[in-house]
């Protein structure tokens, strides 16, 4: 009976232990997977052509691999989307966290939550049906559906990442700290401003670049509303074709293991690295600026 | 003077950003409602699309998106769960721990489109399920992991530590005290975490693309191993590579109520609940 118990309890912790490593597993099986599927386009195209190459034609004859009219776009939509979204993300967290009373708090958070929740394809669809043709009038357009729409709707689903993270950085700065800077007379926001943002620094990076993370991964948005235009942006309102846009508007009509195929896979690729670049960034900035008590102030 | 007026100023635009959110939110599902609500009929609800979709209505892709939510939290929940009790139960600190968490971290990063790719290349052509409700589900249930393990976790934190001394005190094994004490106490916060993650894989699209849905399909799936619409899949596919963009956008705008509804509700409700929840834990 006894030891009926512990091997029990033995089993139940090995097998715990062993799910733990699900995630990480799948981490890595992500990449095996997009690795094997994704470098036999290397036997095609040299790497430098590839993420330097300037044309994108998969479909021509003779084909052209190029990815970095694809990797610019992603880029460009991910930073206007982050002048975007940074702002508002950031001051909405101090809102939040400092000055908004308990009530409204209670109200703004699940807001923000539910904003998070929007589906992107109802995001993209907006971007499609109000946003590209409001924009095509007001300005003029070729087209509404372009780089600038894009961004604009990216930066939406990435305020509430970029706001939640934050705020928990802001939230957590020790009060002691703000007592001390508002009994040397400063007011209110001069210990927002100089106080209670250089604590949370760390936290607010982190925020903002797992909310570009988000951005730089987001598909349906870019797939919708980007334009698709697979050429290196020279203006706000050109039409781009942002690399997960490209993946999901192509696969399936890519001959299976393919030139094409693979070459989506490579970009596959190329999209998880940058991801995982960021979101690696973010850790290290989380673990290694963390504010412990004040003593590292 | 000035001092005090500054800070008025900035305030007064923190406040103004804080609103930007909530008109964002209410103009966008307004605008979705405005547009939505006549087409969203009875028939609408329960009859399959007609006319090379063009009239009828979303009957395949509701039945579609419920099942491929309910497939993903079925793999992610029991996963995500023990997960969370071996982080928050078992493991102590160290190297090991650190790597598990960046795990998580990173695998929450993951774009979508490239749990697509990963679950066409593993699920669909490795294990050679095809592209099916399975295949999908897994996809979706590996993306929506993190959550699951996320919201576990606060749920196991909350839980007072008195409750596992008492346990342990009577001579109830670890393994016992996880079991009958800790998990039944944190269950109605991992059940939050659990809507959270069903309406979080309802309205996923691109995992689905390659995986699961499909452009077409009148008949409800007999098996696990078919084809099968979905509601955001339906939604992309009208609005963009439909025969008659233009003649279907209330079939657009109904769907798109119907997608957002049962999402949004299902978050509402799991926000509700858990406010709830952590009032009482006060």
């Amino acid at each position: 009976m006894n030891l009926n118990r512990r091997w029990i309890e033995k089993g139940m912790q090995w097998g715990l232990f062993l799910t733990a490593f699900a995630s990480i597993s799948v981490l890595v099986m992500i990449a095996f997977f997009l690795f094997t599927e994704g470098l036999p386009i290397f036997k095609k195209v040299s790497l430098k052509a590839f993420l330097f190459g300037q044309y994108w034609y998969p479909t021509a004859d003779p084909t052209d691999f190029g990815i970095f009219p694809l990797i610019v776009a992603s880029l460009a939509v991910t930073l206007l989307s982050a002048l975007i979204a940074v702002p508002l993300g950031v001051m909405t967290a101090i809102y939040l966290a400092e000055v908004a009373s308990f009530r409204v708090r209670e109200i703004v958070k699940p807001v923000v939550e539910m904003l998070a929740a929007l589906p992107s394809v109802v995001i993209g669809f907006f971007g499609m049906v109000v946003m590209a043709p409001l924009l095509q009038n007001t300005f003029e357009l070729a087209t509404g559906l372009n780089l600038f729409n894009a961004a604009l709707m990216l930066a939406f689903m990435a305020v509430p990442t970029i706001c939640s993270i934050s705020e928990d950085a802001i939230y957590s700065v020790p009060n002691n700290l703000r007592e001390a800077s508002l009994a040397l007379g400063a007011t209110h926001w001069e210990t927002i401003i100089r106080v209670v943002l250089p604590a949370s620094i760390s936290g607010i990076s982190t925020a903002v670049i797992l909310g570009m993370s988000r951005s730089i991964g987001e598909t349906m948005v870019v797939l919708m509303v980007a334009g698709g235009s697979a050429m290196v942006p020279a203006a706000l309102f050109d039409p781009v074709r942002p690399m997960p846009a490209s993946i999901a508007a192509e696969m399936a009509e890519a001959p299976f293991r393919g030139d094409h195929y693979h070459a989506l896979f490579a970009t596959g690729m190329v999209l998880f690295g940058f991801t995982l670049l960021f979101n690696i960034i973010a850790d290290i900035i989380a673990n290694k600026y963390r504010q412990v008590g004040e003593a590292t102030l | 003077m000035i001092r005090k007026l500054q800070q008025h100023v900035f305030f007064n635009l923190f406040r103004a950003a804080a609103t930007v959110n909530a008109a964002a939110l209410i103009l966008l599902t307004g605008f979705i409602l405005l547009k939505g609500w006549r087409a969203v009929t009875w028939t609408f609800l329960t009859q399959p699309p007609l006319d090379s979709m063009t009239r009828g209505g979303i009957l395949p892709c509701i039945v579609g998106t419920l099942v491929l939510s309910l497939g993903a939290m079925g793999v992610a929940m029991p996963v995500g769960v023990a997960s969370a009790v071996y982080l928050n139960e078992y493991a102590c600190g160290g190297r090991l721990l650190r790597i598990i968490r960046l795990g998580i971290n990173n695998l929450a990063g993951v774009p979508s489109i490239v749990f697509g790719l990963f679950g066409l290349s593993f699920f669909v052509i490795y294990l050679k399920i095809g592209v099916s409700i399975l295949a999908g589900a897994l996809t979706l249930g590996v993306m929506t992991l993190p959550v699951m393990i996320g919201a576990t976790e606060e749920a196991l934190k909350a839980v007072p530590d008195t409750y596992r001394e008492a346990s342990l005190a009577l001579g109830a094994t670890k393994f016992q005290t996880i079991f009958r004490v800790v998990l039944p106490a944190a269950m109605p916060g991992i059940l939050t975490g659990g809507i959270l993650g069903l309406s979080r894989a309802a309205g996923e699209t691109a995992p689905i693309m390659f995986t699961a849905a499909v452009f077409f399909r009148p008949d409800l799936p007999e098996s696990i191993f078919d084809e099968i619409m979905a509601l955001p899949y339906h939604i992309y596919v009208l609005a963009t590579a439909g025969t008659e963009i233009e003649k279907t956008r209330p079939l657009q705008y109904g769907t798109s109520l119907v997608l957002i509804a049962l999402v949004l509700g299902m978050t509402l409700a799991a926000i509700l609940y858990r406010t709830r929840l952590r009032r009482r834990m006060r």
